[in-house]
């Protein structure tokens, strides 16, 4: 049996290639839209035409004629940051959730199940407890990044914890994997427990927030910091897609295929970690995107991961960016935490699909 | 001659402030500057006036392009208010923002007063209002001295679940306790808690306070079923306070008038005087 000939028994592969390229291009034009929208949407007024008028001035170097200094800022120091790292954000997120799916095999995978986000709360919570006096001894530009560095080693250390844990004899258990990134997502949300008892108030409330997500504090170094992770985890997915499709028949089905199952796992688990890790130290958690995106995109380009990864990609910035514009503009001057968004549109569109899902199958 | 007409606009320009935090917000409305306010934080309830400004939000999360649009030329915010990527692009966009020093004592309301009448360039109308306040401590602490007693109190921030949740040492509750001369009684636990409920009982507190506001009340039954105070002289003469919490927490020009009501209802056999009415402090129930 040829490779070609398992991928090819993949289900997408028997839609025609036709309403899937056309899905893949419709993702893409939502994705176009809401990085226009995030650009020239949000409480501080400025016509679209100004705005493309700042961004070619930025662009070329010359002076803008007529542009306040405050418009200028808004749209280069604040929204296009803020698309930036959103981008990163929806489009890791989602592309992490289809692929945990993928290796663990189960729609309900989310990056959440190896420990990423347990583990970055702890350290962020950890951070916000304990940490300032450590702050203080970085220099000044990087007192900010503090908390986010925090996170990102605490996921990431957790995830490749639980993968040490999962491997034996090179080989990693899908089941292990899961339990043990039960087992040590649990005893992270224990050590959370006891920093939130020694919290203050005020602390208390700020990890809260942190919990919820929101862009509002992208800036151009969190964006520096969060791309090379996040890109790595999508170019990692363009080589991962092959293997998952295989995976999807069964880990012997596979390995006769000439599909590494044990490179593919651990490659797509660190891939995961790294990228869900720069996502959620640059905004907090942001519930939801990892768990629903991948659905949403699956029911419009299949299941062959080969155009689900990448459509993923594109759903992931439209949805996330497209949340992030209610969050700014809902409770305008103030913003609403971009988590509370995506869970209220994620969640119930969740329950519609299982819904549907038990209908199909009844 | 336009760097010089910059300049100037850039030092003095105080026409449209952003108030983030309640005594911030309260000291600007005392000074007579509540016009120029044209935002606040969701702290900010004093007086009605100020509830009415759009609502920046949580002082530690602020949007930066929320508060841009506000169009703001100053921003007054108490001490934390964050988060730093928020407040660089205030600079880079030339708002200047002054943090305003949080403190819990006498001292500590005075500098706040000084310092917010020295940001808008309104010096004498500051000296004014802090000797309007430093005389209402001066009263409070005469009326308070002269009480023959010192009760026992805790204050419960919320009770959910069934454990209280009260206010240690180290807490804007233990100070205001300590100006109305009143014992914390769960001065053992530091911060804001849950406190075991045999602490609690051993503690016999005579009284328990708690805060309205938020959409948020306590009321006796709620307070009294709770197994922290079964059995406390406090249960038993079923004695709640409630107050306002902006007024009692605040730390603002009221203060003075916050710590002799709470010294009132925790004697109720004292007669205490008012303290004398300030234009500042006319709105009840705040």
């Amino acid at each position: 049996m040829t490779v070609e000939h398992v991928t090819m028994a993949a289900p997408a592969e028997i839609a025609s290639g036709r309403p899937v390229r056309a899905g893949l291009i419709l993702f893409a034009l939502l994705a176009g839209a809401a990085v226009i929208g995030a650009l020239a949407i949000g409480p501080f007024t400025i016509a679209p035409g100004r705005v493309l008028t700042i961004l070619w001035a930025a662009l070329t170097g010359d002076a803008a004629p007529g542009v306040a200094l405050r418009e200028r800022i808004v749209v280069l120091d604040v929204r296009l940051p803020r698309a930036v790292v959103g981008a990163l954000t929806g489009a890791g997120t989602a592309v992490a959730g289809a692929v945990m799916q993928g290796v663990f095999r189960n729609p309900l995978a989310d990056p959440g199940l190896v420990g990423v986000a347990p583990g970055a709360a702890l350290a962020a919570v950890a951070f916000v407890v304990f940490g300032a006096p450590l702050a203080m001894l970085l220099p000044a530009p990087l007192q900010a990044l503090g908390l986010p560095l925090a996170a990102f080693a605490g996921g990431l250390g957790t995830t490749l914890v639980i993968a040490r844990l999962a491997a034996r004899d090179g080989r990693t258990q899908v089941a292990t994997l899961l339990f043990a990134g039960l087992a040590l997502g649990a005893l992270a949300s224990a050590g959370t427990g006891v920093m939130v008892f020694l919290a203050s108030e005020q602390q208390t409330r700020e990890f809260l927030f942190w919990t919820l997500g929101s862009l509002g504090g992208a800036t151009w170094l969190k964006a520096a910091l969060a791309a090379p992770f996040v890109l790595g985890l999508l170019v990692a997915s363009v080589f991962l897609a092959r293997g998952l499709d295989a995976l999807a028949l069964g880990e012997a089905e596979a390995f006769h295929a000439g599909v590494s199952v044990e490179r593919l796992k651990r490659g797509a688990v660190i891939a995961v970690a790294a990228g869900v890790g720069a996502s959620v130290a640059a905004t907090g958690v942001v519930g939801f995107i990892g768990l629903v995106v991948p659905h949403l995109a699956r029911l419009v380009v299949g299941p062959s991961h080969r155009v689900l990864l990448p459509a993923s990609a594109l759903l992931g910035v439209a949805v996330l960016l497209g949340a992030d514009i209610l969050a700014r503009m809902i409770a305008a001057p103030a913003e609403l935490p971009l988590g509370v968004v995506t869970a209220l549109v994620g969640a119930p569109f969740f329950l519609w699909l299982l819904l549907r899902r038990r209908a199909f199958v009844g | 001659m336009s760097e010089f007409c910059a300049a100037e606009v850039q030092k003095g320009d105080t026409s449209r402030i952003v108030a983030i935090g309640g005594a911030v917000t309260e000291i600007l409305f005392a000074l007579g500057l509540g016009d120029r306010v044209v935002a606040v934080d969701q702290t900010s309830r004093y007086p009605a006036a100020a509830s009415r400004k759009p609502d920046v939000g949580y002082s530690r999360a602020l949007s930066p392009e929320g508060v841009l649009s506000i169009g703001p030329s100053l921003i007054l915010a108490a001490e934390g208010a964050g988060p730093r990527s928020t407040l660089d692009v205030l600079e880079q966009a030339s708002v200047p923002v002054v943090l305003i020093p949080e403190a819990h004592d006498k001292a500590g309301v005075l500098a706040k007063i000084a310092a917010v009448a020295q940001a808008v360039g309104e010096q004498e109308k500051g000296r004014v209002l802090a000797a309007e306040v430093a005389a209402d401590f001066a009263a409070l602490e005469d009326m308070v001295k002269a009480l023959p007693s010192r009760p026992r109190a805790v204050f419960v921030l919320s009770a959910s679940g069934g454990a209280a949740v009260v206010g240690g040492s180290d807490t804007s509750a233990d100070a205001i306790f300590r100006l109305a001369c009143v014992t914390n009684a769960m001065a053992a636990i530091k911060g804001f808690k849950p406190a075991l409920d045999e602490a609690a009982m051993s503690a016999e507190p005579d009284a328990v306070v708690v805060m309205k506001g938020g959409g948020q009340v306590l009321d006796a039954d709620t307070v009294f079923s709770l197994p922290a105070f079964a059995g406390t002289p406090a249960a038993r003469e079923r004695r709640l306070v409630t107050m306002p919490g902006s007024f009692l927490l605040g730390f603002g020009p009221r203060t003075p008038r916050a710590a002799r009501d709470l010294a009132a209802a925790l004697h109720p056999g004292a007669r205490l005087p008012e303290l004398p009415p300030r234009q500042w402090a006319a709105e009840k129930d705040q």
